[in-house]
Order: C-alpha cells, then structure tokens, then sequence
C-alpha cells in the first residue's frame, strides 16, 4: 500500500522564537524536509535611507545605530568614513586608532551575539546564550564610558570621535583584554568538540564558494565558505594597514565553520585591540569641521569590515546640507540571498541553525 | 504478627506488611494513594524550583529569588497565576480531545508511582509484574501528547506529536531491553523484590543498561537533549503551543512528574531503591531520587538538541544493539557463574560496557545528510 501524502505549507516567522526579529520563512515541508522556502521581510521597515535625505549628514549620525543595533559602533564607523570621503575631511590620528579599538571590540560583542543565538538555535538552553551576554555586559560598559550610551552609541563623528575616551576607560580594556582569550578559551573548551553540536553543524547547510561568490556573501559567511576576503585586508580603511592579524578562513562552507570563524575573529580582534593600545597617541579626537556641512557635488561609496560583512554607505551629494541620496549595503540583506540554497533539502531544525549560522540583524535587514 | 496478604485478582507477590499496620486493603489503598499524591505534588513544586535555580547557577544568573525565601514559593506563585489565566480553545480544534489531552498526560505518570517502594514494603500495592506495569504505563503519556498535537489544529504541535510518537515508540525497545537485565539479576519483576536483591547497587552490574535506561528513558520523557516535541526555537512550544491556563499547567506538571517518575524508577533498578546505611530509608531514596533530577537538570544546562532523525538513528543503530548485547552478556553470566555475580563481575562489566560503547560508537553514523529533493 502507498500512503499518499502531500506537503505542508508551514510559516516560521514572523513571530517566532529563533527568526531573530520578524522574519518569516515561508516553507513548504515534507515531513520534516523542506523542500521549497521562501523567505519574506520588510516587516521592521522603517524607510531609513529615505531620512537620510530628510535630514543633515550629522543628523543622520544616530539613524545609523539602528541599522544593525548590535553592532551600533561599525554603523557608525561606515557611515563617518563616507562622508569624509565626500567631504574630504581628516581625521587625527588619535581618533584613528580609538575609532579601531571601538570597532573591534563591537566585533567581538556582535560575534558574541551571534555565536550564542546561534547555539540557542541548536537547542542548547540559554546557557551559552547567557555566557556570551555576560562578555558582552563588559563590553557595553566600556561603550557605556565613552559613549554614555549601552546600544545606539551615537559616538563617531565627521573628523573624528565626539568625545576623547575617558580617563578610566583604558584600564578597564585592558583587563577586559586580558581576560577575553581565557573566556574564548572557555567555550571553545565547552563547545569545540561537543558531539551532538558537531552532529547538527558539520557538514550541515552547505555553502560552496562558487554560491557564496555568486550571492556577493561577505564576511564570516563568505570566509567560512573559503574565500579569503575581508575588506581590512582587501581594502584597507582607516589605519587597518598597521595592525597584524589573520583572516581566518573555512574549508567547508557549513554550520560549523561558520561558527568556527566567528570565534577565531573574536581572537584576532583582541590581538588588533592590543596592538592598538600599545600604539595609541595623544593628540586630538576630532578635527574642526562645521556643524552643517556641504559636501562638494559628487558620490562616495565607502565600506568597512562589519561583524557580519561588508557594510558599505553610498552618498549623492548636491551640495546641500543633506544627501541627496543615501544607499546602504547591509551584509545582513545580502547574506540572506543565500539562505534557500542552503535550507532545501535539510530538515527544519537544520533550517532553524542555517538561518541562526547566517547571523542577520532584521534592523539592518530591512532598514 | 499478622500479617495481609491480598490480591487485586492479579497473582500479587504477597509481600507481608509491616505487622503495626491497621485496617485492610481499601484503608492500605486509601492511606498510600494520598501518600503518592502528597509526595508527588510536593517533589514536584521542589523540582521546579530546585531546577530553576540550578539552571539559573549554571548559567551565570541567579534565578528566582523574590518570592519567598531564596525564591522558595516561586513554583506556588507560578501555580496562582496559571490557575487565574484565561483558558484558551481554538475554535477549530477538536474540544473534547483538547480537553482530555493533558489529563492523559498527566495521569499514568502518578499511576508509576503505584508500584514505587518507598522502603521495604511500602507501596501501594507490590505487583509481581510491577516492571511489566512501569513499562506498559509509562507509555500511555504519549497518547496524550499526540492527543493534544493532534487536537490543536495547527501544524507545529502537529509535526511535534509526529515526533513524539516517532521517538517514543523507537525508544521504549531499548528501554525494555535493557530491564530485562535488571530483571535477569534480579530474578523477579516487582519492584520491591528488585530493591531486596540489590546488596550491591545495579548500576555497577549493569553499566551499560543504566545508560541505555538513562538515554531512553531522557528521550522519552523528552528531556534536553531530546527534547524535540517542544523545541522552543522549531516549534514554538511544540505540542503544548495551543494551551494556556491549567491546561498548560496540567502539561507542565506532566513533564516535571516523568522527570521524578524516571529518576524514581532509576534510582528502584539501578541504585538500590531506598537502601542505604545511616540515614532512614525514604531519605535515602529520595536523595537519590534528587541526585538523578540533578544530573538531568545538568544535561539541560548543557547540551544543544538533537535532530528527529539523529534521534532515531541513536535509538535504532545504537541503542538498540547495545540492549540486545547487554541481556546476552548477562544471561551468560547468571548463568555460567551465578556465584561471581555480586563482586566478581562488575569490573568485568563495567570494562565490557566501555568496549561496547566505544567499538559501536566508531561503527555508526548519526543520522542522514541532505535529501534531494
């Protein structure tokens, strides 16, 4: 006897524990195989780019922290370095080098984030989760000295920082620089050689590198799949050339690797914080630049490593006090391009860690 | 000293009671089901809270702490605000089996407890097929689980009934098998004839069918790393994702009862029931009955879950061999050296139960890749 059966159509999302935000997969199921997905967003947005022209460049500054809002700083950071491209403003050295400190220890709490939503996805009850948040409590209380601010820092500036880091603010990193390795040792310890961890990422969810390619995947998406591009490398930004670090790279493509090299950045961001402090110069923060600025007629486009990839500002200036337009390329948005070809086939909770390995951020995502 | 012996038409073992003990059976019936209940209920609001503050110590945070003395009266607060919460139905689930899931859930798993000795003779009645009865109770739950998937109408606590009734039917071979070692040991299938024999506790004459009992006995009551029929972050809250009120109350009480029922039943077979020197027999066994709560509230703390093929391919390829290996290995030894039994085999078991483990883990694959579809 042949039993028929036919697929279900089953939405995971929009409000559901593990789409991290309102994310919606739309999957059609056999049994417990997905054998079509399609994924649907737009529900967090918020016309950001479209402010962006309403308002003057400073004042779009703070809309950048709501991109990607765990990784507030890196937002900031992109958005700085394009307009000073378009305006051609300096920054002092000083700022330079905070300006990396701050942007790498966003990295380390991003990949935090990500590592311990991603294990919360595998299933393993919140503790991880809660490993990683305890790191990252003091990392936003070092944002929390600088900035004033634990999520949307608003910290950077045209020409510089708003604020020169507080007096306290040194010593506080390097004991956290100190610990970090030991905690990174940690997990790696509890969950590097976990068997039913590696039983539900090896080998699951495979991106090869001619997909990862195609999709313009970037960042640990794109390295885990094997490629060896990282825009601090590839094209430097900022004083990114100074600093000795390695690009951690993934043979596979899977669940894994992608958890893998998340790790491994999070050491080679202590190794940049490091060296950075060693070198850090006195001087000024920020260089002097007007409050309303009008950047020559012209276009700039400028991108930086963010934790989860390639983030990139490109601005239209007519030589008023806002842009004239404003395009953000979110990492988020186009790492998820990628997603149905590694779902299909796979069984809805290998889709549930595919989609967590991806590491999105819906406020970037929709914008 | 006089003594009782009844039957309940079954052929009872006919254990005497302790010979102070008044009145006859339906007062004997009376006294021991309010006994259950009472300790059922009380270990449970323990469990609860002893579970969330071991989770919340493991996990860098504090747990409750505000109601209470240290938290203390969290589970009962818990039970007040369930009690007064809005009973929801959906309107096209089948109301009747919606209804009647979670009693069926709830209700065999106290019913285990009938044939649980507290100490020596006390329980509710000593079957002479008390095992028989455990295995064949224990697996009524189900039914109610996939009552309320299917009851529901709504396709996660669907696929989450699909699991469960997937995984539980896997896993109660295994468990069987590895009793029957027990049983071989033990010569007998009541409970508390199990626990007389133990001189030295089961777990070291029987490594192997501990763990496979432990495994089994984790993924069928749905315990981390098992726990796929309410993978929160799959399903939502599984089977239980239409229920609210005292419903989800009855559902949750479920859950924390076959914790306690497992770690009752391990601590029966395995670790000498209520045996023990020094202290008096019900501590004994309820601190085993802890000790065991313990070690799955560690295992929640720790591990990530497992994926439904992964988890029938343990209990199919894994387990299931194992289990078959472990009654022949005992068979051979009650037979061969019954007198070596209690000292003189239980390095040789513990060594054969580690060549087992190791050499079949090496064998088998966990579960299959992608499906082309």
């Amino acid at each position: 006897m042949v039993i028929k059966t036919e697929p279900i159509i089953l939405n995971i999302g929009p409000a559901h524990p593990s789409t991290h935000g309102v994310f919606r997969m739309r999957t059609t199921l056999d049994g417990e195989v997905i054998v079509e997905m399609e994924p649907i967003f737009g529900y967090l947005h918020r016309s950001i780019e479209k402010l962006a022209e309403e308002r003057t460049y400073t004042g779009f500054i703070p809309l950048t922290d709501r991109l990607d809002y765990l990784a507030a700083m890196s937002n900031n950071l992109a958005y700085c370095l394009t307009v000073e491209k378009l305006a051609g403003i300096p920054v002092p050295e000083r700022a330079e080098y905070i300006r990396v400190i701050i942007a790498e220890l966003q990295r380390i709490a991003s990949h935090l984030i990500a590592v311990g939503a991603f294990l919360q996805d595998c299933g393993a009850f919140m503790t991880p989760f809660l490993y990683m948040i305890r790191e990252r409590e003091k990392i936003l209380d070092l944002f929390e000295m600088v900035s004033g601010q634990r999520l949307t820092y608003n910290y950077m500036r045209f020409g510089g920082l708003s604020q020169d880091i507080p007096d306290e603010f040194l010593p506080a990193l390097r004991k956290f620089v100190d610990q970090m390795p030991s905690y990174i040792d940690e997990y790696d310890q509890l969950l590097a050689e976990n068997e039913i961890l590696l039983a539900r990422t090896k080998g699951i969810g495979i991106l090869s590198r001619e997909t990862a390619l195609n999709t313009s995947a970037s960042g640990p998406v794109l390295r885990a799949s094997g490629v060896e591009w990282d825009i601090r490398h590839a094209d430097p930004y900022s004083i990114y050339p100074r600093f000795e670090f390695k690009i951690p790279t993934g043979m596979v493509g899977d669940c894994y690797d992608r958890y893998w090299i998340r790790i491994q950045e999070m050491r080679q961001s202590v190794r940049i914080i490091k060296q950075a402090m060693k070198q850090l110069p006195p001087g000024p923060v920020r260089s002097t630049v007007p409050w309303l600025i009008h950047p020559p007629v012209g276009e700039a486009y400028a991108h930086v490593e963010a934790p989860k990839g390639e983030l990139g500002f490109y601005l239209v200036s007519d030589n008023s006090i806002a842009p004239y337009r404003c395009h953000i390329r979110g990492p988020s948005l186009i790492n998820l391009t990628a997603l149905r070809d590694m779902v299909v086939g796979w069984k809805i909770a290998d889709a549930i860690v595919i989609f967590g390995s991806i590491d999105i951020c819906m406020g970037e995502v929709d914008r | 000293m006089i003594g009782f012996n009844y039957s309940l038409g079954l052929e009872s073992y006919g254990r005497t009671l302790p010979p102070d003990w008044p009145g006859g059976f339906w007062w004997h019936w009376l006294v021991f089901t309010v006994i259950i209940l009472a300790f059922v209920m009380t270990v449970l609001l323990g469990f609860v809270w002893f579970e969330r503050r071991a989770l919340g110590r493991m996990q860098a945070r504090l747990g409750p702490n505000r109601v209470g003395p240290f938290g203390l009266l969290q589970p009962v607060a818990d039970a007040l605000k369930v009690l007064i919460k809005e009973d929801i139905v959906p309107s096209q689930a089948d109301k009747i089996v919606h209804w009647l899931a979670p009693v069926v859930t709830l209700v065999p798993v106290l019913m285990i407890f009938a044939v649980v000795p507290f100490q020596d003779g006390a329980l509710l009645v000593d079957l002479n097929i008390g095992l028989l009865y455990v295995v064949a109770v224990s697996a009524v739950p189900i039914l109610g689980i996939f009552m309320a998937g299917w009851a529901s109408n709504n396709k996660y606590t669907l696929i989450a009934a699909m699991r469960d009734v997937a995984s539980v039917i896997s896993y109660e071979i295994p468990v069987v098998l590895s009793l029957a070692g027990v049983v071989l040991i033990a010569g007998s299938l009541s409970l508390n004839q199990i626990v007389l024999t133990q001189n030295t506790p089961l777990i070291l004459l029987q490594p192997l069918g501990f763990l496979i009992f432990f495994i089994g006995g984790l993924a069928e009551i749905n315990r981390t790393p098992f726990d796929l029929l309410e993978a929160d972050s799959e399903l939502t809250a599984g089977f239980h994702t239409e229920y609210s009120g005292m419903k989800f109350a009855l559902f949750y009480l479920a859950e924390y009862a076959e914790a306690l029922a497992l770690s009752a039943l391990i601590a029966t077979f395995f670790l000498s029931g209520w045996r023990g020197p020094f202290l008096p027999p019900w501590l004994w066994f309820l601190l085993k009955i802890v000790a065991m709560f313990f070690v799955i509230i560690w295992m929640r703390a720790t591990l990530p879950r497992i994926r439904i093929d992964q988890l029938m391919a343990l209990a199919w390829k894994f387990l299931f061999p194992l289990a078959l290996l472990n009654i022949v290995v005992t068979a051979i030894e009650v037979l061969v050296w019954p007198e070596a039994l209690p000292w003189g085999l239980i390095p040789v078991n513990i060594v054969v139960a580690g060549i087992l483990v190791l050499f079949l883990s090496k064998k088998f694959t966990l579960g299959w890749g992608r499906i082309e579809v």
